[in-house]
């Protein structure tokens, strides 16, 4: 028996899992929610027959995720999490001993709950006594904040189905108005590799823009999501990610990562030509 | 009571797509097969259902068969004594009401925020308007419903009048009171005109106003494509028992294609019988879905969004808590400039918005998150571009002098001058504001300073004027 999870990553190419066992597969009010269980990547969440994460890829985007904007705030206190019900962020923020509380608005209580029970290794975040989950829409969630957090982390779905709104400029603007002075906004920003995907970039990095002083994206490499190039954004009220970078203070927290060091830090934003020319395009 | 289960029309449309039927008639795309581009753009299943009255079909102009048969079953949905599937938009369906209940030089009792669809068939049916002048809420700056009071004063001082034309709801939202209307009408042998464009799921949910056919009136128009689902352009045409419901198809026969869209109509005949089905739960979703968003917006500074406590029993008789109507004064901004955020910034498009206020439409197809998106749009907007609340004009509504009828205003010898020096002068044509089409010049009116100073301001704050044979608007036709 094959059994393989396909999904198209652009017109014309397709990613394949070769699947063991099919775990759980269930219908929120939401979306479609599965977990595969596969030989070479562990097990796999997929949204809407989309793959989420995968057990043995996952470090590299929570690490970068995470890492980066901790590593530049000096004093981060109070962070916001949005759409990560996997608990794969929360496991990397649950490593700072500053942090004295933690939010995480997930729109879809069933995610929390399936990651919960089929993927310890991730959903081992959502158990930190400093954090207070919240199931609600997370435009909703932060339309009335004001100077709240220190962080923000916006781990969304794709731009389309129930993350869309998390891509909107009303979204980032409530996010601008929900952090404190200095604070900080990190999105996962889609692949720029793909034109289709590639526009969505463009559209949202210039939402962006018109709202917060200093805005700069960085990549990481992550085999399983489309291209396997990704990108993130860095939005804060002044702090450059790379000039303000805390080097020696992070260093000394003596945090264990598997992708992030800060050497890697500073180069995640020298973004190849292609990219930095589709940013050009909007700025 | 029929099966509403069954759409007539479509089911004659999917057998004679399937009998294959050679056709040596129009329309000359043969089913999609002669414009191969459009077939691809709208779809192989669409253009083989754009056909041709036939045997099978019936034909719109003297149904017999099946479009009768949807008649009858849309008759019963809407609970009159006949419905007719227009196809010229709701348009058409009030201008066929108005020339059926009104002949050259007769009275006709309107409000002045009719829609200009209204005006028109005056101006073609040459009947003449006695305007009912709406009270205007002067903070939000619109104009309200037909204060039965007022409305009995205008029977009085015009006892030959033929009929009344009643807007209910109207754009806003605003009922008003049509039992006492068509009482008062009746008594005086009067018939009732409900132009019930923005009302069409006040015949399928029992929590929203009264629709025209419970109330009494006579005709109704029904936007069946706005609330209801059908396609755009598609329409019904009501009517009561005190009308001659066979002079009335010969009136919509004046002026309706004898190629009536089978497109049209069996959208009407798929949106009635889901209406008739299933209205009362996708209402009873909508309602919620508006008040959750109303409460989200009163919580936001600067913005009003407005329902039920409007009510004052006269001029504000019920209102439709369907519609997501949202002052936006206190936030300094004219409901133009949110309109135009909204769209240009944001992505977001809504329904209208005036000089005080905006519309947002919500129907079957709106999702929470979407409202969420609205909700939050109009948050950060207000923090974004709010202002000081100065320079809105507090009055909307300017009460118009009828100088001469429209008809005769409208293809009278006239003389187009420079719009400074028409003041005092009488109009022969339309200066409409849209959105939301609502004249604030008709044929035959008086063009006073206040109305000068409102048409150029309501330019500045973005509004398109338009109706004007001068489509820049720097000179307007007067009688001469």
């Amino acid at each position: 028996m094959e059994l393989w999870f396909t999904e198209s990553h652009t017109k014309g190419g397709r990613f394949s899992i070769q699947v063991d066992r099919h775990l759980f597969s269930g219908n929120s009010e939401h979306q479609r929610i599965d977990v595969f269980e596969s030989e070479t990547y562990g097990r796999f969440l997929a949204l809407d027959g989309r793959m989420r994460l995968t057990e043995r890829d996952e470090f590299i985007y929570h690490e970068m995720l995470v890492h980066v904007p901790m590593a530049v705030h000096p004093k981060p206190e109070k962070v916001l999490v949005i759409g990560a019900g996997d608990g794969g962020a929360l496991r990397e923020l649950a490593k700072y001993e500053e942090i004295k509380e933690m939010d995480l608005v997930e729109i879809d209580q069933m995610v929390v709950d399936v990651c919960r029970e089929y993927l310890p290794g991730t959903a081992s975040g959502l158990e930190d006594p400093r954090l207070k989950i919240t199931c609600q829409n997370g435009l909703k969630a932060i339309r009335g904040m004001e100077g709240e957090y220190d962080v923000i982390l916006i781990d969304s779905t794709d731009p389309f189905g129930p993350g869309e709104g998390l891509f909107t400029k009303e979204f980032y603007g409530s996010c601008y108005n929900a952090l404190r002075e200095g604070g900080i906004m990190v999105n996962q920003h889609e692949s720029p590799f793909y034109e289709e995907d590639s526009r969505m970039i463009q559209t949202a990095h210039k939402r962006i823009l018109e709202i917060f002083p200093e805005v700069k994206l960085y990549q990481a490499h992550i085999p399983t999501y489309p291209s396997g190039y990704w990108l993130f954004g860095f939005a804060s009220k002044g702090l450059h990610p790379v000039d303000d970078l805390r080097d020696q203070a992070w260093q000394e927290k003596g945090i264990q990562t598997r992708y992030y060091n800060t050497r890697l830090h500073r180069g995640a934003f020298a973004l190849p030509n292609y990219v930095e020319e589709l940013l050009k395009d909007v700025e | 009571m029929r099966d509403q289960n069954r759409m007539p029309i479509m089911e004659a449309l999917q057998e004679v797509r399937s009998s294959r039927v050679l056709p040596f008639d129009v329309p000359g795309h043969k089913q999609g097969k002669g414009n191969r581009e459009l077939t691809e753009f709208l779809g192989e299943q669409c253009l083989s259902v754009d056909v041709n009255s036939m045997k099978p079909l019936d034909n719109l102009c003297h149904p017999t068969s099946v479009i009768r048969e949807a008649e009858i079953l849309a008759a019963e949905a809407f609970r009159a004594h006949q419905a007719f599937f227009m196809v010229g938009g709701t348009t058409s369906s009030v201008q066929s009401m108005v020339f059926a209940a009104c002949k050259e030089g007769e009275k006709i009792i309107l409000p002045r925020n009719v829609h200009r669809s209204a005006i028109n068939a005056l101006i073609i049916g040459g009947a003449v308007p006695v305007y009912v002048n709406p009270q205007v809420d002067d903070r939000l700056g619109i104009a309200l419903g037909m204060d039965p009071v007022e409305l009995e004063q205008v029977i009085r001082q015009n006892p030959d009048a033929k009929a009344i034309l009643v807007n209910n709801p109207t754009y806003y939202g605003i009922c008003s009171d049509l039992k006492r209307i068509v009482a008062l009408a009746h008594e005086q042998d009067m018939l009732v005109l409900v132009d019930e464009a923005h009302g069409t799921h006040f015949y399928f949910s029992d929590e929203l106003p009264l629709a025209a056919m419970d109330g009494g009136a006579d005709m109704a128009a029904v936007s069946m494509h706005k609330s209801g689902g059908s396609l755009t352009q598609s329409s019904f045409l009501l009517t009561g028992e005190r009308v001659n419901a066979d002079y009335v198809r010969q009136i919509i026969n004046l002026s309706q294609t004898t190629s009536g869209s089978y497109l049209l109509m069996a959208s009407l005949d798929i949106a009635r019988k889901n209406m008739a089905i299933h209205g009362k739960e996708i209402f009873r979703e909508v309602i919620a879905l508006a008040q959750y968003a109303r409460r989200e917006i009163n919580a936001i500074s600067g913005y009003y969004a407005y329902a039920k406590e409007l009510i004052n029993g006269g001029s504000v008789f019920d209102f439709d808590i369907t519609k997501l109507s949202v002052n936006t004064l206190d936030t300094g901004l004219a409901g133009i400039e949110v309109y135009d955020i909204l769209r240009d910034e944001y992505g977001i498009q809504i329904e209208f918005g005036d000089l005080g206020n905006i519309l947002a439409y919500l129907s079957v197809g709106d999702r929470e998150p979407d409202v969420e998106r609205l909700v939050t749009a109009l948050a950060d907007l207000q923090r974004r571009y709010k202002k000081e609340r100065t320079g809105l004009l507090d009055h909307e509504y300017i009460s118009p002098v009828v100088a001469a009828g429209p008809k005769q205003a409208f293809f009278g010898k006239k003389q187009s001058l420079p719009i400074e020096e028409t003041e005092g002068r009488i109009c022969s044509e339309f200066v409409m504001l849209y959105p939301p089409g609502i004249p604030i010049l008709a044929p035959g009116e008086r063009i006073t300073r206040e109305i000068l100073d409102y048409i150029r301001y309501a330019r500045e704050k973005g509004c398109l004027v338009t109706g004007p044979e001068d489509m820049g608007i720097s000179r307007l036709n007067v009688l001469v």
